[in-house]
């Protein structure tokens, strides 16, 4: 795609003024990295508070009576049991059983707020209008999109409006700024505590610059909100998960609760159920498994994971990979066989050589949330 | 006096024996350099044969070697700290080796040709 077909959010002078280096992102110009590079930016955040430009996200408002009730015909949560002012993580699912992409739905009361994927936005927005027939009306809010993220986000953000230090973790509500109403929930991306900060495009730059004029505040980029996110134990849509991906298979199923499943007073009921159901009460052939390799090269998405440290077929492959500064060596999300125990010993193939992994827990950094 | 490879690695000449890294501008665009694997002391090597692999935390890059020779001595200390290489990578050198023929290293580029090429 030529940059010139690219969109650009409004804090691309902003961008561009910080002297970051600007990429293509699933059809946005973006910002990579800083001059500070991904190293520093990753640990800035994990100390202090980095901002980041999300814009390129897809925002929907939904409407109608029953629009939780509707929105679970597509979304395997408990979306009525969401209460005003919450936010919860959910999945959209496909026909087939797989997934078409998770994001955030938030109960705002006289409607549910929804972020999803910049890459998947405008298929998710037409397989939302299919709630239409149940009289719920599907409305893409063309906001900007800001993260503040780290220890000092609290602090930071709180300088500007003082309600957001009562928020608690996944909770969604609507503040002032400046004379225009600012939607801010209390998550992320990154397993530190922080804000997701929607805004119209006009008051974009003014607010993300009195961010940045704090002393404890960085911009960040793509490339540590991938690092971030990988070290927080976070799928990332296309890589970790598709529409080839079930929910069981993407170590999600603890976003289906239990009234969505099997015997649940709401069973089933959204695309896909009943291969999904099925698959959670009976337990997944493969799963997403944390994996440590030993060194310090990064093993990267479409590595092989064998079971001998010679021969034969690939038990599974890494979908996320890299080098986790917080953790201070590599780090992997792998699809893998779901009863590895623990300790069986793997290998990644890395350029023709085995090199020893080792089976870890999720997440590999302990997440800061504010409970 | 350093000469300069269009694969952005740096030569200096010690002797019989050339010395190579890669330039700042490398550095800049590989991004902060997490690992890197060095050749073993006594390989022999053809010109543009990889001998060193750099990973990043954006991606993984082959260093080739830039004349046919053999590998004397590598920092091995860099595998430990390959942030040096983003540091200082003109003092962050991979390895020595002894070219075949020293004549070859006449072919590359000095510094303001260099220069020219990244602009």
């Amino acid at each position: 795609m030529l940059m010139a077909d690219l969109r650009r959010t409004a804090l691309y002078d902003l961008h561009v003024a910080q002297g970051a280096r600007m990429v293509p992102y699933a059809g946005w110009e973006m910002p990579v990295q800083y001059p500070a590079g991904l190293m520093a930016e990753h640990l800035h955040t994990r100390q202090k508070a980095g901002l980041f430009d999300v814009g390129h996200m897809g925002q929907v408002v939904l409407r109608g009576k029953d629009v939780a009730a509707a929105l679970e015909s597509l979304v395997p949560a408990d979306l009525q049991g969401l209460a005003e002012g919450r936010q919860r993580y959910g999945l959209l699912t496909s026909d087939g059983g797989g997934i078409l992409d998770d994001l955030m739905i938030a109960n705002k009361g006289d409607h549910l707020y929804l972020v999803v994927n910049a890459a998947n936005a405008a298929q998710d927005v037409a397989h939302l209008r299919r709630l239409e027939a149940q009289g719920v009306t599907v409305e893409v809010a063309d906001r900007s999109l800001l993260a503040l993220q780290g220890p000092e986000a609290e602090a930071v953000l709180s300088a500007l409006i003082p309600g957001v230090a009562a928020m608690k973790f996944m909770d969604s509500r609507d503040f002032d700024w400046n004379g225009a109403t600012v939607w801010i929930s209390r998550s992320g991306y990154t397993g530190e505590d922080g804000f997701e900060i929607s805004l119209t495009h006009g008051q974009a730059q003014d607010f993300a610059q009195a961010l940045l004029d704090h002393p404890q505040v960085a911009p960040i980029g793509l490339g540590a909100r991938d690092s971030l996110r990988l070290e927080a134990g976070m799928p990332l849509y296309g890589n970790d998960m598709d529409a080839q991906t079930s929910p069981a298979q993407a170590a999600l199923g603890w976003s289906i609760p239990k009234v969505r499943r099997r015997g649940g007073a709401r069973e089933g009921g959204f695309p896909g159920a009943d291969a999904i159901l099925d698959e959670l009460a009976a337990g997944p052939a493969v799963t997403r498994r944390g994996l440590r390799p030993e060194g310090r090269a990064p093993i990267r998405a479409g590595v092989a994971i064998h079971d001998t440290d010679q021969g034969g077929e690939p038990v599974g492959r890494v979908r996320s990979g890299g080098f986790g500064p917080s953790v201070g060596g590599p780090v992997a999300m792998a699809e893998l066989p779901a009863g590895l125990g623990e300790d069986t010993p793997l290998w990644a193939e890395l350029r023709g050589k085995r090199i020893p992994v080792a089976l870890a827990p999720l997440p590999f950094i302990t997440p800061h949330y504010k409970r | 006096m350093l000469k300069y490879t269009e694969d952005h690695e740096w030569l200096r000449v010690e002797g019989d024996e050339i010395v190579v890294g890669i330039t700042a501008h490398a550095s800049e665009q590989l991004g902060d350099v997490v690992f890197i694997e060095l050749p073993e002391e006594g390989r022999e090597v053809g010109a543009g044969d990889d001998v060193v692999v750099i990973e990043s935390v954006k991606a993984a890059s082959d260093i080739a070697a830039p004349v046919a020779g053999v590998i004397t001595a590598v920092n091995a200390g860099l595998a430990d700290t390959p942030g040096d290489v983003n540091a200082d990578p003109l003092a962050a050198w991979f390895f020595r080796m002894k070219p075949t023929d020293m004549g070859a290293v006449e072919g590359f580029m000095d510094e303001a040709a260099y220069n020219d090429l990244i602009g």
